[in-house]
């Protein structure tokens, strides 16, 4: 075997799927609680005890019905949710034995589904109205769903190559294979909503043009790529973007291996994990994180930090970098940085940190990897006209309506700044609940205009 | 350690737990291993005439991913030649001479066949005989087993025939298929059987598969029905022994059988009349190791309880088994939830408010915690949320002290009866 297809055997799912009989010994177990704490932990209030005990009956069809019923995306929900801090933390069994393992069912039912090429839903009686859809992620394709499921004639303008966002390109294939955020998008598709690829709205196709052929227009854009670092030696060779890298090893083939290299990555959320284990599964040799607080402040889920030390990536706690270096050829050679100390709270509550002067000291490098968090696309938002903080699009409350009329937002790009959490399911809730009130709206006109 | 010394009606063994006439006592070398492991007794596997078995013969209901909560089969007497099966006894009882060897046997309705049979039996060393008249497939179709059993008339005759030549201790084996189990004990015991062994498998149908529409279990695309055991009979057969054991006319012993799996089984029957037991299912589904825990468990048990000997819990509670007429109706017990141990599953709450009495409600404590309140004053005390509840100790049924006296329905009608009488007189 060579380097490359041991490496591509790398990025299979780590996570074994349940057998069927795994399963519905699982599915025994839930105790089938009446207003069940896990359905209110559920952003988007999938019915679990209900699809568990259909696999249980052997209704597995049914099972994943319920749960793509309730998210257009949970397929990619089974694998993503951080279900300890969600329906699994919920689970009344935690305080007798130990929770059921609803990811691993909703997994085993959704999989059944994709694997079995079932029909799950079909479009509604077709309504002469059109839907425009700007991004084809989470919150989008949920969206779509709902609306198609209606009878809305919807289309999406979606940049890359394939729909899913984040779903697609931004999550590791060794936890969610593009395969299954492909049959989200596939079932999305099926009920006749047009999902146009590589088009970019502001590049390939304008907002006025898409404003003017949609009765109501959704912003579901997300986020962008990682910011500068503002560290001199940005732009050497062998510096990249961690949501970059994720999507390059997304492809149908790897991107260039980094057999025998050392690297840090900078920044400890999710997605700085993603960058490390990323690094150590395309061949690196030593990965180390480098953050300027400690795991106390770090972002990232327990799980994902258990998942990247098992996969061998260091952690370098209150160490900031100050400096890339690069040799004649542009590549770079080093970074350099500086520890930290840590001071008192700040007003957002966190422990604030301080350079230790005389500190700075120099770790050799083949790359590096940014991951400090994710660029808005403020430019796109001030071309079109809508309010926004700091790229952070602004909504009413419950409505998803922006400051400009038949527009909406929902998703990542209406997160932050105080507002909601940047998690699959929550944009899926979000996208659901912008095609309810849309619908709404426009019922509300028919008959105005009947 | 108390003394697990056993006899039923006569026959002796070193523990009350038997394996019954059935697949794990079709040879000497089943038989051998069982007792290697420590059963006390073995009701050979039925002999008779010859017969021929079909494939497939078993099939289990499973429920909820348990396996073998109930078992059904079609097998029938066994297939082995009558020599050959006496022989297995006989060496079998010479390695083994302190455990219990019963044959059990099944013939034709035919007073000489029954002797002929009986003293072929009797002559290699068998402590005692178990007349099946219980089976209810295949051999009922001849006039054997269950066929005979359903019918008072035919079980006394051919005990009575058994035991004009039987120098042995004779078990008539009763089938459960009948309205009333004590007409055909009480038969047994007017012919002269020296105790009755309870109850044999019930008529049934494991099942059919939804999918090939076939029966469960199928012989070549066709079924018939077969005798149900199992975990699942427990209830049934525990009641049959108790009917049984509360009859003044069944005075002899009983050997109890039916879903018997565990020590605590096991207690259960003999505290309902049972002299021993006779297990086969949990040995069908687990192997003769079982015994060991079995053995352990009831020692264990008679020590904490005091008891010397397993025979001192013989019938212990047959006499709170009663009539529903002489229940006390004025006794009230109420639900009491325990929120501390509670874990807000809710099934308590739905439970009652769809198929009980609407008594239990779903509130929040000062700290806007979840919790859960009975209403004592619309309680009935029926048990079903603490039935349905998951946790132990979250939902104790405590008795509600009342100032009336007791009364029981039968009671209640005699004084209604004799307000009757004197107003008329």
């Amino acid at each position: 075997m060579n380097v490359l297809d041991r490496l591509k055997e790398n990025f299979d799912e780590v996570e074994q799927a349940l057998s069927k009989q795994e399963a519905v010994e699982e599915s025994n177990r839930c105790l089938y609680c009446y207003d069940a704490p896990c359905i209110t932990a559920c952003p988007t209030g999938i019915d679990i005890p209900s699809f568990i005990q259909k696999i249980s009956s052997d209704n597995v069809y049914g099972s994943a019905r319920t749960i793509m019923e309730a998210n257009p995306v949970g397929a990619s929900c089974a694998r993503v949710c951080p279900t300890e801090e969600l329906c699994e933390g919920a689970c009344v069994l935690n305080h007798s034995t130990t929770p059921i393992m609803i990811g691993k069912l909703q997994r085993y039912a959704t999989d059944w589904a994709k694997h079995n090429e079932k029909v799950l839903f079909k479009r509604g009686r077709p309504i002469d109205r059109s839907i425009g859809i700007i991004g084809g992620g989470p919150a989008g394709l949920s969206c779509a769903r709902e609306l198609a499921v209606q009878g809305y004639e919807v289309t999406i303008y979606e940049a890359n190559e394939e729909a899913g966002g984040l779903d697609t390109y931004g999550i590791v294939s060794f936890r969610l294979p593009k395969a299954v955020s492909r049959w989200e998008v596939e079932q999305v598709e099926q009920l006749g909503v047009d999902i146009q690829t590589n088009c970019k709205v502001g590049e390939d196709v304008s907002f006025n043009e898409i404003q003017s052929k949609h009765d109501s227009i959704v912003l579901a854009i997300g986020m962008g790529e990682v910011p500068n670092l503002h560290l001199h030696g940005e732009t050497l060779e062998g510096v990249h973007d961690a949501i970059q890298l994720v999507k390059s090893t997304k492809k149908d083939d790897l991107p260039e291996p980094l057999v025998g290299k050392r690297g840090v990555v900078i920044g400890a959320g999710n997605t700085a994990i993603d960058g490390a284990t990323c690094a150590i599964r395309l061949g690196a040799e030593q990965v180390q994180i480098l953050y300027r607080r400690t795991s106390e402040e770090m972002t990232a889920y327990d799980f994902e930090y258990e998942f990247a030390k098992q996969d061998g990536v260091e952690f370098r706690w209150l160490t900031m970098p100050t400096r890339i270096h690069g040799n004649d050829q542009g590549k770079v050679t080093s970074i350099e940085c500086v520890k930290m100390a840590l001071q008192e709270p700040g007003e957002d509550g966190r422990r604030r940190v301080q350079p230790i002067e005389g500190s700075n000291f120099t770790i050799e490098v083949d790359f590096v990897i940014k991951a400090i968090g994710q660029n808005r696309y403020i430019d796109l938002l001030n071309e079109i006209g809508i309010d926004h903080v700091n790229g952070v699009v602004r909504v009413e409350e419950g409505r998803f309506s922006t400051s400009l009329e038949n527009v909406y937002a929902c998703g990542d790009v209406t997160f932050g700044e105080g507002h909601g959490e940047a998690m699959v399911v929550t944009a899926a809730e979000q996208g659901k609940q912008t095609a309810y009130r849309i619908h709404e709206h426009l019922q509300g006109q028919a008959r105005t205009f009947a | 350690m108390a003394d697990l010394m056993t006899n039923v009606g006569g026959i002796t063994s070193p523990n009350p737990f038997w394996l019954a006439s059935a697949p794990p006592t079709n040879s000497g070398y089943q038989v051998q291993r069982a007792f290697e492991a420590g059963w006390g007794g073995a009701v050979w596997k039925t002999l008779g005439d010859p017969i021929i078995n079909t494939t497939s013969r078993f099939a289990a209901v499973s429920y909820n991913g348990q396996r073998v909560a109930g078992f059904n089969n079609i097998e029938l007497i066994t297939d082995r030649p009558l020599e050959v099966n006496l022989k297995e006894i006989y060496e079998t009882k010479k390695r083994f001479p302190d455990h219990a060897i019963i044959a059990s046997l099944m013939m034709e309705p035919k007073r000489e066949r029954w002797h002929e049979l009986v003293k072929r039996v009797e002559q290699v060393g068998v402590d005692g005989l178990e007349l099946n008249f219980g089976c209810p497939h295949g051999m009922a179709e001849r006039g054997m087993g269950s066929a005979s059993g359903q019918v008072p008339e035919l079980v006394e005759k051919q005990t009575y025939w058994v035991k004009e030549v039987a120098t042995t201790p004779v078990i008539v084996k009763l089938t459960p298929n009948i309205t009333d189990i004590t007409a055909t004990a009480e038969a047994a015991v007017r012919g002269g059987a020296d105790s009755i062994s309870l109850i044999n498998t019930i008529n049934s149908l494991a099942g059919v598969d939804i999918h090939t529409w076939n029966t469960i279990p199928n012989v070549d695309g066709k079924g018939a029905h077969g005798g149900y055991c199992g975990p699942a009979v427990k209830p049934i057969a525990l009641n049959m022994v108790a009917e049984c054991a509360r009859n003044e006319n069944v005075n002899v012993p009983i050997s109890g059988i039916g879903g018997i799996s565990n020590w605590q089984d096991a207690v259960e029957f003999m505290l309902m009349g049972a002299s021993g037991v006779q297990v086969c299912t949990q040995a069908m589904h687990h192997g003769f190791r079982i015994v060991e825990d079995m053995i352990e468990g009831l020692n264990l048990y008679l020590d904490e309880k005091g008891l010397s000997s397993v025979s001192e819990l013989t019938g212990q509670s047959v006499k709170k088994y009663s009539n529903w007429g002489d229940l006390n109706l004025n006794h009230q017990i109420v639900a009491e939830i325990n929120n501390d141990v509670c874990i807000n599953c809710n099934k308590c709450h739905i439970a009652c408010e769809d198929t009980a009495h609407q008594c239990i409600d779903m509130l929040n404590d000062e700290d806007g915690n979840p919790i859960l309140r009975v209403r004592e004053e619309e309680c009935v005390g029926c048990n079903l949320c603490s039935i349905v509840c998951p946790v132990d100790g979250a939902i104790n049924m405590v008795e509600k002290l009342n100032d009336r006296p007791p009364m029981s329905w039968n009671e209640r009608e005699r004084v209604i009866q004799s307000l009757t009488v004197s107003k008329s007189s």
